[in-house]
């Protein structure tokens, strides 16, 4: 057991795969000699040479579509987008050319590319800085999507990620960065699916379900409405395509209630997803509508008030107060 | 690693410009304005300083396969055209006129080097043994690829335009790495090296505007890769000319991007066959990209579905019907006596082959199970797609039984 930021787990993670397969190489910008701009790749280019961490141009419809090439070629590419917001240009590659490859090619041809996405709020910063546009991924059939929300999946997911033979994108919860944590190194098989839900924390009275940066907040609530008496269970997602519906629907089963948190937008968002699925499959079961609780239908917020938008304590405690009222 | 290669802030670009510009006029002689041409349209051969040399490694035989893949290529384009006419094919992209660009630079790559078309390269596929039939399958409905491209090193093809070109970049900075990963480890001493491979990739004058095209030269240029642009300058973007994708001659953006470009009469199949073989193997050697701009004309219509009339006046069609890749071609093996009636009969005769062979495949073509496409949406298993497909065969079953429970009441 070593313990280490997200930041550095994903570090490591990188390393391990460098290390076990010459044919992974990293691509992004500025993550050469600099590191990145949040130093996850810090100190690759050094032990691995330019060929496998490359420092591209400033293009990420080219950082993605070469990718593919190299994919094509028999490469295992890893593509860092520096910002959520700035993941557009390659949104193209991404959903025309990337995600149908293997479906086009009738099974001929693979594309294992993994893209490297920070993403959320919560760190004070300015425009396309700090936004969640997984749902608009989420929704284009061929690629996968997993999120990890601390340091031990961050070290195994990224590397199961690069495994996979199907496109993966890593949304990385870049305001948990610095959280730190245990991760073991050592035993491959500590590695869990990366496609599975974890149970983070059981109740029996109302789950929440959430992902990356908001699992500690939810944690937080679920420890707030114990004082009240209530007991949550608390569910990291993980994997945001597919999404892990049996293990939401057998919790829910127990609990009767069910709220849904992120801090992208509801309105066509995974809450959403997920409330209808387990509509259809728990119906019987539930004590009150499915809740979700997230961002507004707005651009992201200004820095200043973003504490008004994004899902919080109060907020998720408030759904939950919502959700026993019926 | 790491510090020793922090670059200058002195770059500016001028020095590796003037070193550029020097390579290139060693290689190429004095800068290149004009257009590159050896056969013209009235069948007499000329001579270029740089590329009359290739053309004189073109014996009778090779022309005469020039012709033939040609007259084939043309055949099969009117046998397509007509299935589609005949309800056969959703859609159909003609590519008469553009013969030569194809044939001349498709016939100039070898099996190791990797062709990224767009969709209009049925010569191209030609030259890289694609079988024609499995190409209509795209058109026809029954497949969104049609061939597996690690069979002939000829991708599928590409309908978002210029979404291909970096692909292709990609594609050649994985071969630099698997040269590179060979030297590193000393096969090249144990082994008989690999042929060297370069990447082509295939767009028009319309996509030439995507930004695409613009990152994979920046990409391609940095990094020195074996790629050569092949553009295909058909002079409409369905029904936008290319004055408004371009104020200047399209091969000259090459020079912004530090590479040679290079502007080739697109009905000369000698010429393009020469400028796309000085081309490759300048890839293959490390030299990094080119551009070649294949002056050339779309004589049909962008689609089936689309009517020129609409757009362009029919004395340009014949202005350009006037500077046929073929009759070209034609006049010159008769005057030089290296093709006679026979040959052009057998050639004729081939292509009514060809057609009834692609009219039999189309008819004859199975139409896919839709459970293929669950199966190829993922490569690994995904619970979603196991869930929908099901309850997709639940329903199916459904109806089998109701079919059942009708047949046993009669």
């Amino acid at each position: 057991m070593t313990t280490m930021t997200i930041a550095k787990a994903i570090n490591e993670g990188l390393r391990a795969t460098l290390s076990n397969n010459p044919k992974t190489l990293l691509m992004g910008e500025d993550i050469g000699p600099l590191g990145g701009v949040y130093r996850v790749t810090d100190g690759l280019i050094g032990e691995f040479g330019a060929d496998r961490v490359v420092d591209t141009p400033l293009a990420e419809s080219g950082i993605i579509g070469t990718a593919i090439g190299l994919a094509l070629r028999g490469y295992l590419p890893v593509c860092e987008i520096q910002f959520d917001g700035f993941v557009f240009p390659g949104f193209n590659q991404i959903t025309t050319q990337l995600a149908k490859m293997h479906s086009r090619s009738n099974g001929n041809l693979t594309v294992p590319v993994v893209i490297r996405i920070p993403y959320g709020g919560g760190i004070g910063s300015i425009e396309h800085h700090s936004e969640s546009p997984e749902a608009l991924f989420a929704h284009t059939a061929g690629i996968r999507i997993i999120t990890p929300s601390n340091p031990h999946d961050a070290y195994w997911m990224i590397q199961q990620a690069v495994d996979c033979q199907d496109p993966v994108i890593v949304f990385e919860p870049k305001r948990r960065y610095w959280l730190k944590g245990e991760v073991d190194t050592q035993t491959a098989g500590l590695a869990e699916d990366p496609f599975k839900a974890h149970v983070v924390r059981e109740g029996t009275d109302a789950t929440v379900v959430v992902y990356g940066p908001l699992v500690p907040v939810a944690l937080a609530a679920a420890n707030a409405a114990a004082e009240d008496g209530r007991s949550i269970e608390v569910i990291d997602l993980r994997s945001i395509s597919p999404i892990d519906f049996d293990t939401i629907e057998a919790s829910v089963k127990k609990t009767g209630r069910l709220i849904v948190s992120h801090e992208a937008p509801t309105f066509g968002g995974i809450g959403g997803e997920i409330a209808a699925r387990i509509g259809e499959r728990a119906f019987h079961s539930l004590e009150a509508p499915v809740i979700r609780v997230g961002g507004f239908h707005m651009p992201y917020p200004v820095a200043k008030v973003e504490e008004d938008y994004l899902p919080d304590i109060d907020r998720i405690l408030e759904a939950l107060d919502r959700a026993f009222a019926y | 690693m790491g510090a020793t290669h922090l670059p200058s802030t002195e770059f500016d670009g001028t020095e590796v410009d003037d070193q550029l510009e020097a390579e290139a006029e060693a290689a190429l002689g004095e800068p290149r304005t004009e257009m590159v041409q050896l056969l013209g349209p009235d069948g007499t051969l000329g001579t270029d300083s740089v590329f009359s040399e290739y053309a004189e490694r073109l014996d009778a035989e090779k022309l005469r396969g020039f012709y033939a893949d040609m007259a084939a290529i043309r055949r099969f384009d009117q046998e397509a055209t007509a299935l589609q006419r005949q309800g056969q094919l959703a859609l159909w992209v003609p590519l008469t006129g553009q013969e030569a660009a194809q044939i001349g630079s498709g016939r100039a790559s070898q099996p190791q080097d990797y062709i990224f078309p767009t969709y209009r390269e049925h010569g191209v596929a030609l030259t890289r043994n694609v079988d024609l039939a499995e190409l209509l399958r795209q058109f026809r409905g029954i497949s969104n690829g049609g061939w597996n491209p690690k069979d002939t090193n000829f991708h599928l093809y590409t309908l978002v335009l210029a979404a291909q070109t970096p692909h292709a970049v990609g594609y050649a900075m994985g071969i630099q790495r698997d040269q590179r990963l060979a030297e590193a480890n000393g096969l090249a001493d144990s082994q008989p090296a690999e042929p060297k491979a370069a990447v082509m990739v295939y767009f028009g004058d319309g996509a030439s505007s995507e930004g695409d095209v613009h990152e994979s030269m920046v990409f391609a240029s940095s990094y020195k890769a074996p790629v050569v642009f092949f553009c295909q300058n058909n002079h409409w973007a369905i029904s936008v000319p290319t004055a408004v994708q371009t104020r200047i001659p399209l091969s000259n953006r090459a020079k912004g991007y530090g590479f040679p470009g290079i502007r080739v009469d697109g009905n000369d199949v000698i010429a393009v066959h020469a400028v796309t073989e000085w081309a490759l193997e300048h890839a293959r050697q490390g030299n990094g990209p080119v551009l070649i701009e294949a002056f050339t004309y779309r004589v049909g219509a962008h689609t089936t579905a689309d009517d020129p009339t609409k757009y362009r006046e029919s004395s340009e069609e014949a202005l350009w019907r006037a500077k046929d890749p073929l009759e070209r071609l034609e006049k010159y093996l008769r005057s030089e006596d290296m093709a006679d009636d026979s040959f052009f009969a057998k050639v004729a005769a081939d292509g009514d082959e060809l057609a009834a062979y692609i009219r039999k495949s189309t008819y004859d073509s199975e139409t896919p199970d839709i459970r293929t496409a669950f199966a190829n949406t993922y490569v690994e298993a995904h619970p979603l797609v196991a869930e929908e497909l099901a309850w997709f065969e639940e329903y199916t079953a459904g109806f089998a039984s109701e079919d059942a429970a009708e047949g046993a009441g009669h």
